[in-house]
């Protein structure tokens, strides 16, 4: 029983409800609290990095042990798939709440923002550690809720209808959850998902349990807003505050949408082929038609946005390619290097998008528009914005030696040695699309024109800003080392172990 | 199995209700009809036959309660749901202000 | 309001504070708890705050002292949970106080704080749920 996997949940929630009373008395304590809070998740998360060492640590809530071997009590897991997530979510946090010391700075009642943002963390932390079907639903509906919000916060129409969109679409979702997890409980008997494994493998229902995956794939499909789900996306991305723009492109369809996903497809249902075809058709229609749709955007959230879609293909079809050789009975090693070259995509998008979005928000902090056509010679007035902005157009691109670089080929490997070699192609011709449309990007808001056309002319913005952005293409660099032979087998191996092995996840936690 | 597949069907009013109502405030409603139902699919779950209310009486011990999981779940879930649809709510009071009309074919400024 | 709506919402709100203190605090006895007790409670308030009306800063100073009485409470339910971490074993969520005989009003251990804690968090919310929509209408031009 690992003490420390409830933390992770309980200081955002304290954090949230603390800075609601103390924020009216003090001024400026809500934002400092903020960052202090998540730089203590930041230290938390990579210790628990250094001692995980491969293994499962389980915390059954309010102590109840399992009774005659049949799990009774709420259990929370922290495996090494989950610590990677963790990661990128209490990073990505934490540098956003620094960008958003100096940012929020245009909106009036910031106690409330700093509140929601804590209580996001805090429901997606929830959602990465649960091992429980029903938690699960309970904290994706707050950090969701919370996004709601957020998405709406300066209360103009475009934001308002941006939020009014999203809250439709993502509360169908919720319901289609909702209904699977009904449906899942009916047959058999149990919420815990190691149970449910187990369960699964003594013999099912084969039309019930296509239907039960259709809905769970909906439901989380459309939190991850991959084809054909995909309508809120671009409103809800572009319309948002830049720092919950980039939180929620870089974080929170990850977290509350592909995680899940793999978490229960791989860990929960039994693998069958008929489903692994069709989330790698999926997969591959969001990565195509996602970029096909980003190409003629003139604004700049909204180009970004479509990129997500794009780039969160990629990840979902390999995983798709590596479930088809897994039920095929076919090449394990193929499949396991296909997963990994997902997760390592899925770590490495985080950490670029989430750059991109601080950039454009810099971009629109000085300047005061968000269309590209207005734009120009920003590279001699704002070096550090345009100096960043090259590192995350250079890694989205896959260009050498930045992070995209590796987690594109590893995919795209993955692919030729499993022979299918139409997603190779399309893989490697969507890259080049990317390519062109972020240098389209480049060249209109940096580098068109000598000097910035209209009065007056912007300077750089202000040092939390630029602090975080630093800090984030530095990551950048450094998440390619990732792929070294060294530090692969500490992070990515045992992640793809505990995916690809049928039993282990569900071995280790019920012989706990 | 009949009342299973009514609850079902309760749910795909509310999708209906909700893809090609006009007015927000019929969304909204139809939102609320969707969760309903999921609300009572639940309850109907836990059913066993010959089953009383789980109150544990400690004079008295029944032999055979309903299953209580399912309505712990819906408990929860109402309460949600309370959430969801308050903040929808104060989202379309706003946009009343702002555009003065509650027709979604006036409210289209994002396109493309 | 009239006159004969206001005495009778005066009569009624007593009543129905004491009906969801009732199902509040027998809440591990009876179906109800922290959720149905609380909404009852911020019925009451929300009857009385409609038969009156109020005028705008005495409605803005009571969404004040509301918002705080949420964040206290919500904060009082982690500090229990942390308490079990604290005084029993290393478990958060723990049930640390003794339990006593089922049935009676006093047993099961930290099961009623909990319940009283979050019927009060629940009250609170909805009523300021209902307070902000008043204030966006009362303070919006006409």
């Amino acid at each position: 029983m690992n003490p420390l996997i409830p933390l992770f949940v309980i200081i955002p929630l304290a954090a949230a409800f603390l800075i609601m009373i103390i924020g009216r008395f003090i001024r400026d304590f809500n934002k400092y609290f903020t960052s202090l809070v998540l730089l203590l998740l930041v230290c938390l998360t990579l210790w628990s990095l250094l001692k995980i060492d491969g293994g499962v640590s389980v915390y059954k809530v309010g102590g109840w042990e399992p009774d005659n071997y049949i799990p009774i009590g709420i259990y929370m897991v922290l495996d090494s798939f989950n610590i990677i997530i963790l990661c990128i979510i209490t990073i990505v946090g934490f540098l956003s709440a620094v960008y958003s010391i100096s940012y929020i700075k245009r909106y009036t009642s910031e106690n409330y923002f700093y509140s929601l943002y804590c209580l996001m963390i805090a429901g997606m932390n929830g959602v990465v550690l649960s091992g429980d079907l029903f938690n699960i639903f309970v904290f994706l509906e707050i950090s969701v809720i919370s996004a709601y919000a957020l998405v709406a916060f300066g209360v103009e129409k475009n934001e308002l209808e941006a939020s009014f969109k999203y809250q439709v679409l993502g509360g169908i979702a919720s319901f289609l959850i909702l209904f699977g997890i009904g449906f899942i409980y009916w047959k058999t008997k149990t919420l815990n998902i190691a149970d449910i494994r187990v369960a699964f493998t003594s013999g099912y229902d084969k039309k019930f349990y296509l239907f039960a995956q259709l809905l769970i794939l909906s439901g989380f499909g459309l939190k991850a807003a991959i084809i054909p789900f995909h309508a809120w996306l671009p409103d809800a991305h572009s319309s948002a505050p830049s720092p919950i723009s980039a939180m929620l492109s870089g974080v929170l369809i990850k977290a509350v949408g592909i995680y899940v996903i793999i978490r229960l497809f791989f860990n929960m249902f039994a693998i069958t082929e008929n489903i692994a075809v069709l989330i790698t058709t999926l997969g591959t229609l969001s990565m195509v038609v996602g970029v096909f749709l980003a190409i003629g955007q003139w604004d700049i959230k909204r180009l970004l946005a479509y990129h997500s879609i794009s780039q969160m293909g990629y990840v979902v079809m390999s995983a798709g390619a590596g479930m088809i050789l897994i039920a095929r009975g076919v090449k394990p090693e193929v499949a396991s290097l296909a997963i990994a070259g997902g997760i390592f995509h899925l770590v490495n998008h985080a950490a670029f998008k989430g750059l991109l979005f601080l950039n454009a928000g810099a971009i629109e902090y000085r300047t005061g528009t968000r269309d590209l056509r207005e734009m120009g010679g920003l590279a001699k007035s704002m070096p550090a914005t345009s100096a960043t902005s090259f590192v995350a157009s250079m890694s989205i691109s896959g260009i050498p030696p930045f992070n995209g670089f590796f987690s594109k080929l590893v995919i795209i490997i993955a692919a030729v040695m499993a022979k299918f070699y139409l997603l190779a192609a399309l893989a490697v011709i969507v890259s080049i699309i990317t390519l062109a449309s972020f240098l389209k990007f480049q060249r209109y808001a940096f580098y068109d024109k000598p000097e910035y056309p209209k009065e007056p002319k912007p300077k750089e913005v202000p040092f939390p800003m630029v602090f975080s952005m630093v800090i984030l293409s530095i990551v950048c660099l450094l998440l390619s080392l990732l792929i070294f032979p060294g530090i692969r087998e500490t992070v990515l191996t045992p992640a793809i172990d505990i995916l690809t092995d049928p039993l282990k996840y569900s071995n280790s936690i019920l012989g706990i | 199995m009949i009342t299973y597949l009514m609850c079902f069907a309760l749910f795909l009013v509310g999708l209906y209700g909700a893809i090609t109502m006009r007015n927000l405030v019929k969304i909204a409603i139809s939102m609320s009809i969707m969760e309903f139902s999921t609300f009572l699919f639940f309850a109907l779950l836990g059913y066993v036959e010959d089953g009383v209310a789980p109150i544990v009486n400690p004079d008295d011990p029944a032999k055979i309660y309903v299953d209580p999981l399912p309505q712990a779940l819906v408990l929860t879930a109402i309460v949600i749901g309370l959430a969801t649809t308050a903040l929808m709510m104060a989202v379309i009071i706003r946009l009343y202000r702002k555009c003065g009309t509650f027709d979604i074919r006036e409210i289209r400024n994002l396109r493309g | 309001m009239t006159i004969i709506v206001q005495k009778t919402a005066q009569l009624i709100a007593g009543m129905i504070f004491i009906y969801g203190i009732y199902i509040i605090i027998h809440g591990h006895l009876t179906p109800g708890g922290g959720f149905a007790g609380g909404v009852v409670i911020a019925g009451s308030f929300i009857l009385i705050t409609l038969a009156f009306g109020s005028d705008f800063l005495r409605l803005v100073k009571e969404e004040t002292g509301t918002t705080i009485i949420e964040s206290i409470a919500t904060i009082m339910v982690i500090f229990i949970a942390t308490a079990g971490f604290l005084f029993g074993t290393h478990i958060f969520f723990n049930n640390f106080l003794p339990k006593g005989t089922v049935g009676q009003l006093v047993s099961a251990g930290v099961l009623p704080l909990y319940n009283i804690f979050v019927g009060a968090e629940v009250a609170a919310s909805i009523f300021i749920i209902f307070l902000s929509l008043i204030i966006f209408k009362e303070e919006s031009p006409k």
